[in-house]
């Protein structure tokens, strides 16, 4: 028998029963498509998530207290701990130091106020974070020196609290009441993984401290923002802030009150997070795959049972056993390929609309359907129909010819 | 006539059924001539199907020798059987047995596919379907077909591998008396144009007039033979 006409004549058997075949491609499509849907939109959340941290620039080093088990007298990160890592003969390999501290805050202008992330920031932040201002000018030092009341908006809060963002520039808000005067409004940052960028505001880190966000001690800060001269330097300059602040807070070797965090590291354990995730979802999807394939052998063994006398006519007539083996694995792959490709379809248009919902909702977020999937998908689903129909097909080849003759 | 096609030496059959053990065949001897019309009789429960099954190889006597156009059938296994019945055996059955699904002509090129045959597949087909008179139906498939021409189409499918055996099980069973002639005179014409020997297993006495030897089975042995 040659290859062409077992198809022929497994496409006339399964168009034969046309709303069975395609029910029992059903499971197939749903499970191919579910895994090609998962596995498309969690590479593009990976891509999504690795994108806004790089976005975030390659030398930077973040600090940040913590609390670990078994040190003694933990202290917080300060305003003098910033300014020791600053120093350029401790720390050679660090450009720049941008304490902050972090808020939630009411802001109000007029009638209509929004509550928003406020940072107290130093004058540095813009370079450090890569932020450009769309009107204005971000905090000078002489304004940090003076505490003065200015306050920088993100487009998102401007937009909320007046409606647009063109020439807020000289507007007076209030923070808690208190009157600020707006001197800069941010260009958008776009939405990333961690919240809405555009949505807050930033004032002076000596401001913030003195009359908005009160901590204990009154010159402890948040976090510190540590750009190193270049991404080379990277590593150089951890070891410098590990040394800076070890000696400074007098902890003992390996138990710190701080942790330090580079932009690789964040990258790292944001790559394990959507890795596991998209394995995870990818499991849940290939159970409904293999659901769809117990589909395929239910549905052939009762095509084996209904087919007994065809199949007794066709080993009367020198039908080997491998014949009949052949035409009913191709009718099982057949059947597995077709759904594989329809899932292969589906699965790409479910995570094109996710990726147009995920826009329209503010999250830019493209799935990317890699080839790599598709041929995962087809070759998975052609194996369940064949793994799936061997059992059938094995069954209906070992039928004696006499007893398959005599049954209705 | 000393050149027989089938030669069947102390054909024993026993089916074991859960515990009890049914001895079909007790102890036939017989020899076939080529080009012979024979026809096999008896009643039910004789013994007659289970000959025609060991006869047409579809099964395998458990005592006994059997010989086939000069092989011994007997000792074969499933696949060997296989190809034996394709080559040397043509089945026409009662209820037709054709391929629902398929033109008349896909039913008669199948025994050719099995056979491995690819050039030239459809002229032997389209020869062998002319020659059992079926006109100009070939593409039709069998829900389209008369009953007589359902069997033609069989007999058509049956010969198609020029076999050394035709076993007609009850060939006009399902055909009425007048469209039953006709396929009677089709398979003897067949045996006298093509020679190829035929044996019919029939309940009709009218049939079996027709053939020039009668075999008469009782309780798994020959009562008679004339």
């Amino acid at each position: 028998m040659n290859f062409g006409q077992s198809l022929l004549e497994a496409l006339e058997s399964l168009s034969a029963n046309k709303l069975r075949s395609s029910l029992t491609m059903l499971g197939i499509v749903i499970g191919v498509g579910a895994v090609i849907a998962m596995l498309s939109i969690g590479a593009g959340a990976q891509s999504t998530i690795t994108g806004s941290i790089q976005g975030i620039g390659s030398n930077l080093i973040f600090v940040m207290s913590q609390r670990t088990e078994g040190v003694l007298n933990p202290k917080p990160l300060t305003v003098e701990d910033a300014q020791a890592i600053a120093d350029p003969l401790q720390a050679p390999s660090i450009a720049q130091v941008a304490p902050t501290i972090q808020g939630s805050l009411e802001i109000t202008f007029g009638r209509k106020s929004v509550t928003t992330s406020i940072s107290g920031v130093t004058g540095n932040y813009d370079l450090v974070n890569n932020e450009t201002l769309y009107e204005g000018d971000f905090i000078s030092e002489e304004q940090i020196y003076e505490r003065a009341s200015v306050v920088v908006l993100g487009p998102t809060t401007a937009q909320n609290l007046f409606g647009y963002v063109d020439g807020l520039v000289g507007q007076t808000v209030r923070l808690n009441g208190q009157p600020f005067r707006v001197i800069g409004v941010l260009n958008s940052k776009g939405g990333g993984s961690f919240g809405n960028q555009d949505d807050r505001a930033l004032v002076p880190l000596s401001t913030a401290q003195m009359r908005l966000i009160h901590r204990s001690p009154n010159d402890r800060v948040d976090s510190i923002t540590v750009q190193a001269i270049n991404a080379e330097s990277v590593i150089a300059a951890t070891d410098e802030i590990t040394q800076i602040l070890q000696s400074r807070h007098r902890t003992a070797v390996g138990a710190d009150d701080f942790a330090i965090f580079t932009q690789q590291a964040i990258l790292n354990i944001a790559n394990t997070i959507t890795g596991v995730l998209t394995i995870f979802l990818g499991g849940i999807a290939a159970i409904s795959l293999l659901v769809g394939g117990i589909g395929i052998m239910n549905i052939m063994l009762v095509s084996v049972t209904e087919r007994t006398r065809e199949i007794g006519l066709r080993k009367a007539l020198g039908g080997r056993k491998r014949d009949i083996i052949i035409q009913f694995l191709t009718e099982s792959s057949m059947l597995s390929l077709m759904g594989g490709l329809i899932g292969i379809f589906l699965g790409w248009l479910i995570s094109v609309i996710v990726g147009k919902i995920a826009s329209a909702s503010g999250t830019p977020f493209t799935p990317v359907v890699s080839i790599n999937s598709i041929l995962l998908a087809t070759l998975f689903s052609t194996a369940v129909g064949l793994f799936f129909g061997i059992y059938p097909a094995t069954r209906a080849a070992n039928l004696e010819p006499v007893e398959a003759l005599r049954s209705e | 006539m000393d050149n027989p096609v089938i030669v069947a030496n102390h054909l024993a059959k026993i089916y074991t059924m859960g515990k009890v053990e049914v001895q079909a065949l007790v102890d036939v001897t017989l020899k076939i001539d080529r080009g012979e019309i024979v026809s096999i009789m008896g009643p039910s429960g004789s013994g007659k199907s289970t000959l025609m099954n060991i006869l047409g190889c579809l099964d395998l006597p458990s005592k006994g020798e059997y010989i086939l156009d000069g092989e011994t059938v007997s000792t074969l296994n499933d696949d060997q059987l296989a190809s034996i019945r394709n080559r040397k055996v043509g089945f026409v059955f009662q209820s037709f047995n054709l391929l629902t699904r398929s033109t008349a002509l896909t039913n008669v090129e199948l025994p050719l596919r099995y056979a491995g045959i690819t050039i030239g597949r459809k002229e032997i087909a389209l020869e062998a379907l002319e020659a059992v008179g079926l006109g100009p139906r070939i593409y039709h498939k069998p829900t389209e077909l008369s009953g007589g021409q359902q069997q033609r189409v069989a007999i058509a499918r049956a010969l198609v591998n020029k076999p050394a055996i035709l076993m007609a099980d009850e060939p006009t069973g399902n055909l009425d008396s007048k469209v039953g002639h006709e396929i009677m005179d089709l398979l003897l014409n067949m045996n006298k144009e093509r020679g190829t020997t035929l044996i019919i297993v029939t309940h009709d006495a009218e049939v079996a007039a027709q053939t020039q030897r009668v075999i008469k089975l009782r309780d798994g042995l020959v009562e008679a033979e004339s």
